[in-house]
């Protein structure tokens, strides 16, 4: 296994252990999580109790859209955020000093340290949710199409870590950023419904300023016979855009920090 | 000559009270603006909630010849736009706060005091909304600019408005409180609280306005305290409400507090003596 791989399973494992300690955790992350989607079904009947097509999607086309938003959300939730969270933390206490010190790359040291197991239910009921969403479209899905699917969630998920630590990296300046995770959460939600409803301001801004059109209904485009060649070209273009930028933004971050503790 | 020295005797409990209350929503104020650029942050996550289903049900409403349900596009807007002024106002402490406030063993601090504990959160909450509010009304111009509502404003509608978000504030501020308290019994109060959020969101308004719901789901609605925290609240500003249904209003929102506070009072005696403090 190439070495950053190896050294993020190792931290896989650990926080793996650190979490199978508290048992009880999960029944309550399944309970929430059942209980966003039950809210998440309830909002989309109810929508569709009054309209057959919500700008051009059909119910089960948004059952898709809502599955993508879910695993990507499980993602987030159980991997990038908690590592971000602790980042700041650390940027803030001085405490970052045990990454630096550590003779692996830093970028990948802060990215992989912390897990939260039980919030990968969501990759599970994601899965499901667009299990059901595709059955009900009746569409056979070539192997293509899967490769693309495939391709594009995993563009998506790299944008969404690349943007969450370019706001991070923004600690090392100003250093009062707790607000971030709840401002993300609200913002997040917006992805549950295809961008294409928004006004233009909002569409750009959800695609080029925060990606969530890319990670989560440029995915489900692919899974609705929407996807243009160019959309992907487009997003693999904007992800190594995004890469280095938020690489660069991370390196000059850096050398603002000065360590606090001994 | 003698000049008598002006001889201040105790207050009366309620001049005291209204002290009390005026002291610490004062301090509230100068706290909350501490963190202006925190809390205008957490502003912007809140109007994301609303602004979808904004954008959601005014598509829908194009689609379909400019409304649904009798909802236009403009009312669409002009509902949302007043739920978070309603949203702001009816924030109160959450379950949340009380794991944490149990688990650190602050409420031994609070109960050596000499008032109910519950006027605490009450009064610094309410001195905190005066920030929100404030920092909403740039955000509120923002949104009527883009999304033009069409409000159907009366005089009648704008003087009973701040006595229902005050209703509204105060049955979330009961209702909160006795999820909380369920903190005494167990550390997680979260599964409870987060179907508490459910069952508002459905039957409260606070996910569409109840037009649109199935009506058993009004007629449910009609027997709970939900709808009285948000829907009503929105509707008094929004909506072409007669007296009668502003007067059945406000009494609605009265009962409820009434029932919820009884309902603290009671669980409170039996809670406090449950507690056992924990820290220093």
């Amino acid at each position: 296994m190439p070495r950053p791989l190896a050294v993020a399973w190792l931290y896989v494992r650990i926080g793996a252990m650190n979490e199978l300690q508290y048992r009880a955790n999960f029944i309550v992350a399944l309970f929430q999580a059942l209980l966003a989607l039950a809210v998440a079904l309830v909002v989309l009947s109810l929508v569709y109790a009054h309209t057959t097509e919500l700008n051009g999607w059909t119910q089960p086309q948004l059952l898709c859209l809502l599955g993508i938003q879910i695993l990507m959300g499980g993602v987030i939730n159980a991997v990038i955020q908690p590592n971000m969270e602790r980042l700041m933390e650390e940027i803030g206490d001085g405490k970052l000093d045990h990454a630096l010190t550590k003779p692996e790359d830093a970028q990948l040291l802060v990215s992989v340290r912390e897990l939260r197991i039980w919030r990968t239910i969501d990759l599970i009921t994601g899965a499901i949710v667009i299990g059901v969403g595709l059955t009900q479209l009746h569409r056979g899905m070539a192997v293509g199409d899967w490769l693309a699917f495939a391709l594009l969630i995993l563009l998506g998920g790299v944008m969404m870590y690349c943007f969450l630590l370019i706001l991070t990296t923004g600690a090392f300046w100003v250093v009062r950023m707790g607000f971030l995770p709840d401002l993300f959460e609200g913002v997040y939600q917006t992805g549950r419904w295809p961008i294409g409803i928004y006004p233009d301001w909002l569409r750009y801004s959800l695609t080029f300023l925060v990606p969530i059109g890319f990670a989560i209904t440029v995915p489900a485009e692919a899974l609705t016979s929407r996807l243009q060649e160019n959309t992907v070209l487009l997003a693999t273009g904007f992800a190594i855009v995004l890469l280095t930028v938020s690489r660069w933004f991370w390196r000059r971050g850096l050398r603002r920090y000065s360590g606090a503790s001994a | 000559m003698t000049i008598a020295a002006p001889v201040r005797g105790q207050p009366s409990p309620l001049r005291a009270m209204i002290d009390f209350y005026l002291t610490m929503m004062r301090t509230a104020i100068q706290t909350q603006f501490q963190y202006r650029a925190a809390t205008y942050m957490y502003l912007l996550g809140m109007v994301a909630e609303p602004v979808i289903y904004l954008v959601v049900w005014t598509t829908i409403a194009r689609s379909h010849g400019g409304e649904v349900a009798g909802i236009t596009a403009g009312g669409f807007a002009a509902y949302y736009i007043v739920w978070t002024l309603v949203r702001n106002v009816n924030i109160v402490f959450t379950p949340y706060g009380w794991e944490a406030r149990i688990r650190e063993g602050q409420l031994s601090g609070q109960l050596l005091r000499p008032l109910h504990p519950i006027h605490y959160d009450i009064a610094d909450f309410a001195g905190g909304k005066v920030i929100w509010v404030l920092f909403y009304l740039p955000i509120a111009v923002g949104l009527t600019l883009v999304f033009k509502p069409t409000f159907d404003l009366t005089p009648l509608g704008l003087v009973v408005f701040f006595p229902a978000i005050v209703g509204a504030y105060l049955i979330r501020t009961m209702n909160l409180w006795l999820l909380g308290m369920v903190t005494f019994w167990t550390t997680r109060g979260s599964a409870i609280f987060e179907t508490y959020i459910m069952a508002e969101l459905l039957l409260s308004g606070r996910l569409v306005p109840l037009q649109l719901m199935p009506a058993w789901v009004q007629g449910i609605a009609n027997w709970l305290p939900f709808k009285w925290t948000f829907f009503f609240p929105i509707e008094v500003l929004v909506g072409h409400q007669s007296a009668t249904s502003l007067l059945i209003g406000l009494g609605m929102q009265v009962f409820w507090t009434a029932v919820g506070a009884g309902l603290v009072w009671l669980l409170w005696r039996a809670s406090v003596r449950h507690y056992t403090a924990v820290g220093n």
